[in-house]
């Protein structure tokens, strides 16, 4: 580790970004927080990890340096390491200085006056993250009271002080409340007000935002820009969201098998990256701007506990050449002052300009090109998983071509029609004497139809009902109210006869690939379970089939799921919903479960087989960006209800409903320069309960446009529920005014 | 989706090696592959030769009475000593394990069995399934098990083990059923629960083929915490002079009659306790070794 140096010199002139909410000091004071060469082993001998392996890095106040890795990084760990909570049988090495101080090994004593104090931090989960017992008043007061001497009145009126600078309305009242009172992304906040309780020096975020809905995270994150400037604190933003970073941070690092790959200011790193892992994450994002597809990073990451000898990425990466297996290159200084990366090829991808892994997107190339060109770079043996095609024969089809081959949609068969679908929930209390109190509109008339051969995407926020829509069809029994027709067959009206026969052409693949698959079954008796149930005899030339398909060696069959990493287990997940050969699938957020890197070759496979096969999808996501490039039409979901429908690119490009257009704003996109240009339209407020929905719009209590329009135009949002209504061709939205939702 | 018959016959060709194999013999190979499995069964087939073939080498009959040894240490002539009445020791010992072995084993599988079935069912099914077989486990809870058995103690004195087995398994199982009716309902949230629901797996198959190996480990464990249970219900029931009738025996009226004379007598009382140990504890090391072996993430350490 002999390059941190230059990560640490340089970077004392840290780049103007130009933003508006920095206060720029003239001299930059010195780092706040000074990780260097820091270690972290778990057991020992052979089987040891290595978990974090030389993590160096220097934080200054008021800067925000973005940790960038995928699961199994040693992201989390480190941050760990350096608050002193790893458990004792971590072996921890290397340094750790607080305002100088080494603090690494510090006594317990020592340490509980840092932590909290000078060092605070905020972690993913805030429901865990909070004593469910106690008032949250009363929870951040403690925070308060721990360090500094103060009398309980005071200690609680500070509380309320600073709720009220995290944004949670009505602060005073709100202090009284039990954490199971508040949304998730209400007790985030409450998790930053009690980091900031006591003006840390350094707050470290583990993940922030990750467990929130993207238009709460753009609320989170603003508020933590708040508390920067309120407390002048650096802050460590660890993430695996790329597009968080952009938009938050000035410095970035980025891990891989635990230790930095690169190092640099956003702008570098995002812009000309040197380290091939880096450029192949960044091309592997999905993003919303960009209508290229995703390129996948081969491979998987390797296990900490068997590295190989040379430099981790050297397996996957697509520029390796023979001496990058020798050993393992230290991080260096390339190009722009203080850009590092870790790469013996870095000099020469920093001469060609970026050239070898520019050719790749994000770019110049349209997107089968770019994936095509991609292809080729790959080494030949690796191959690419989802091309792999076996018994099926032929490549797929070029995209456009596939695009453009089936007759217009009007003239292909409708797969599935939902027509004023209606889920409730009765609200009952008590155990012994049920009562009746309320009713959950959980999915209160939704109809859309889904063609032969195409993707229908349903997105929303947690709790917006796509799942219960899923739910409902997948049934295949007659809904509350409404009618569900599958494959021309009304589910109300179905015997058990015809009912076996329609599940034969509708298969699911689910969201969590390890908690789909029976952890007790082979993944040979997954994959043919369908085929057994349906009475096929002699399953295996059939299985072997589907997992050549689906890219997985035929020869894995006998191996449990847990064998497998999560990019492969959710191939079988899609290999068991081939089995039969259905006509619809329906995709129940089959990628937001996987790393970044894994991901894209997940959607370029769901691509081709849709192509291969003629499938068609109903696609539950929450995430726009994979939709985007997955799904032909979109229908988004607020409140159970359908705001807005169309094609993808109607609607991603001139988005009718003020909630369309707020929930597009909110998507991180992983470019600096674009994030810092775009205008955001930050919602206020958490999803109104389903239990108790506003009158008339759902979305009036948080749209940006009602609080834009007169008395009687108001009064006509809250009385009258705003039908979907066609405003162009495939494109329909329920808002009275969306002819007018652009002056949001 | 078509292949070409050569390609056909080449995956089925492959396709049967490929076929994985079983459930059964994947965990039969584990169970075996463990040293406690091992030991474990070996210890038990130990006791079951002991139990069906030990009788045959002694001199003596379990009915035999040695009027010129009464209460008698260990000799050549018997190998573990005599009773107070002049039986030897090793021909009754012998004779109880018989009963008490195939009592606890059976007992306790059947009520495991009952135990699973009956939950799995009332925390699948949910609504009226689940309210009847709630209804029907909360009954047998508060009736009174000791009390019934020993009522019905003279329907058991012919020979008539089995009915005695069946009736013991039928006030071991409610509590677990409870266990597994709870587990059985976060189960049945799952998603590959809903997976295989989706694809049109039958309920009864997705009982057994996705809910009760889930809980494998749950049900090895009662399994094997019954067979004591079971064992020493019957010893209870034959300290009291219920259960197993004279002139048969088991290891509960050998331990109850031996207690007495243990002090002055010990070989009266030791032969048939350890005895009563060394079976529970191989039993304990082969339901350990089960529970493992069901479990295909275990054998590789914790995470």
């Amino acid at each position: 580790m002999k390059g941190y140096g230059g990560l640490r010199a340089e970077s004392a002139g840290r780049p103007g970004t130009g933003r508006a909410d920095r206060d720029d000091p003239a001299e930059p004071p010195g780092p706040v927080l000074e990780v260097t060469d820091l270690h972290v082993t778990f057991g020992a001998g052979a089987g040891a990890v290595r978990a974090v392996r030389g993590v160096s890095y220097a934080v200054r106040p008021g800067e925000v340096l973005g940790v960038v890795g995928e699961s199994g990084s040693g992201k989390s760990v480190t941050s760990l390491a350096v608050m002193g909570l790893l458990p004792p049988h971590a072996r921890v090495t290397g340094s750790v200085r607080l305002h100088g101080r080494e603090i690494l090994g510090a006594d317990e004593k020592t340490l509980s006056a840092v932590r909290g104090g000078t060092i605070s931090m905020v972690f993913q989960d805030p429901l865990s993250a909070l004593t469910p017992v106690y008032r949250v008043g009363d929870q951040i007061a403690e925070a308060v009271r721990i360090h500094r001497r103060v009398s309980r009145r005071d200690a609680a009126r500070r509380a309320v002080e600073l709720l009220d600078l995290v944004g949670i309305p009505d602060a005073a009242r709100r202090a009284r409340a039990f954490p199971h009172e508040f949304s998730g992304g209400m007790r985030q906040r409450v998790m930053i007000a009690m980091a900031i309780a006591n003006d840390p020096d350094v707050i470290l975020c583990d993940e922030p935002t990750t467990a929130l809905d993207v238009t709460v995270q753009a609320q989170v994150l603003e508020v933590l820009r708040r508390a920067r400037r309120e407390t002048g604190a650096a802050i460590v933003l660890i993430t695996h969201d790329l597009g968080v970073v952009a938009g938050s941070a000035d410095r970035v690092m980025v891990m891989y098998a635990g230790r930095p790959v690169e190092a640099g200011t956003v702008d570098d790193v995002y812009l000309r990256p040197r380290m091939p892992y880096t450029a192949g994450l960044l091309a592997a994002v999905p993003r919303l701007d960009a209508a290229e597809r995703p390129v996948p990073i081969e491979g998987t990451p390797p296990s900490p506990a068997a590295l190989p000898p040379g430099c981790p990425f050297e397996p996957r990466c697509p520029l390796a050449v023979p001496a990058c297996a020798a050993a393992e290159p230290a991080l260096e200084p390339v190009g722009s002052p203080g850009h590092l990366a870790a790469c013996i090829r870095a000099e020469e991808i920093e001469a060609a300009g970026g050239a070898p892994l520019a050719a790749r997107p994000p770019g110049a190339l349209p997107a089968e090109a770019g994936a095509e060109a991609a292809a080729g770079v790959l080494p030949a043996g690796a191959g690419v998983p989802a091309r792999t095609g076996g018994a099926f024969g032929g490549r797929a089809p070029e995209e456009p071509g596939g695009r453009a081959a089936p007759p217009p949609r009007r003239d292909r068969e409708v797969v599935l029609a939902v027509d004023d679908l209606v889920r409730y929930y009765p609200l009952t209390k008590g155990t012994l004497l049920r009562r009746r109190i309320g009713t959950v509109r959980a999915v209160d008339g939704v109809s859309f139809d889904v063609r032969e051969r195409e993707t229908l995407a349903l997105v929303g926020e947690s709790g917006c009902g796509k799942t219960t829509t899923l739910m409902e069809i997948l049934r295949l029994a007659g809904p509350q109210h409404g009618t569900v027709t599958v494959l021309g067959r009304d589910t109300a009206a179905l015997g058990a006869r015809d009912r076996m026969a329609i599940r034969r052409d509708l298969q699911v693949v689910f969201q969590d690939p390890m908690a789909s698959l029976d952890p007790r079954m082979t993944v040979y008796d997954i994959v043919a379970e369908p085929l057994r149930t349906h009475g096929i005899r002699r399953p295996g030339p059939r299985v072997r089939e589907l997992l050549r398909l689906v890219g997985l060696e035929p020869g894995h069959a006998a191996r449990h799921p847990q064998d497998f990493s999560g990019g492969q287990r959710q191939r079988v997940g899609i290999a068991r919903a081939l089995a039969l050969e259905p006509r619809l699938v329906v995709l129940d957020e089959p990628v937001s479960a996987l790393d970044v890197s894994i991901r894209a070759g997940v959607l370029d496979l769901l691509t081709d087989l849709k192509a291969r096969l003629g499938l068609s999808y109903l696609f539950v996501a929450h995430d726009l960006a994979v939709v985007r490039h997955l799904a032909d039409r979109v229908a988004v979901m607020y409140l159970g209800v359908i705001a807005e429908i169309g094609r993808v690119e109607r609607v991603y490009a001139a988005p009718l409903h003020p909630y369309t257009r707020a929930l597009l704003s909110a998507v991180p996109v992983p470019d600096p320069g674009v994030e810092r240009s775009r205008g955001h339209v930050l919602l206020e407020g958490d999803l109104p309960s389903p239990a108790d929905p506003p009158s008339g719009c759902r979305f009036r209590t948080r749209c940006p446009l009602f609080r834009m329009l007169g008395g009687s135009e108001r009064a006509r949002c809250v009385d009258e529920r705003p039908p979907l209504r066609m405003l162009g061709d495939d494109h329909a939205a329920s808002c009275h005014f969306a002819e007018r939702s652009g002056a949001v | 989706m078509s292949v070409t018959d050569e390609e056909l016959a080449e995956q089925h060709e492959a396709g049967d090696r490929l076929g994985a194999p079983s459930r059964l013999r994947v965990v039969a190979g584990r169970f075996f592959g463990s040293f406690q499995g091992r030991a474990g069964f070996a210890l038990l087939a130990l006791m079951f030769l002991l139990a069906f073939a030990g009788p045959f080498l002694g001199r003596w009959s379990y009915t035999d009475r040695d009027f010129t040894a009464f209460l008698a240490p260990p000799s050549a002539d018997h190998w573990w000593g005599t009773l107070q009445t002049g039986a030897d020791v090793y021909a009754v010992t012998l004779r109880g394990m018989r009963r008490s072995l195939v009592v606890g084993l059976l007992a306790a599988v059947v009520g495991t069995t009952l135990a699973a079935v009956v939950g799995a069912f009332a925390g699948y099914f949910a609504g009226w399934t689940d309210r009847a077989l709630t209804w029907v486990t909360d009954l047998l809870l508060v009736l009174p098990a000791f009390l019934i058995l020993a009522v019905m103690s003279p329907l058991f004195a012919s020979g008539q083990w089995p009915l005695f087995v069946l009736v013991l398994a039928l006030f071991l199982w409610m509590v677990t059923s409870k266990i597994v009716r709870g587990v059985t309902i976060s189960l049945r949230e799952r998603e590959f629960v809903y997976a295989a629901r989706f694809m049109g797996v039958r309920p009864t198959t997705v009982i057994f083929r996705h809910i009760l190996p889930n809980m494998s480990s749950l049900l090895v464990v009662d399994a094997t915490l019954n067979v004591s249970a079971a064992i020493l219900t019957e010893t209870s029931l034959s300290y009291f002079g219920f259960g197993i009738q004279p002139p048969d025996v088991s290891l509960g009226s050998l331990i109850a009659d031996g207690t007495r004379t243990a002090l002055y007598a010990p070989w009266t009382f030791w032969f048939c306790a350890g005895l009563l140990v060394v079976t529970v504890l191989a039993v304990n090391m082969v339901g350990d070794s089960l529970r493992d072996a069901f479990d295909p993430a275990s054998g590789r350490g914790r995470r």
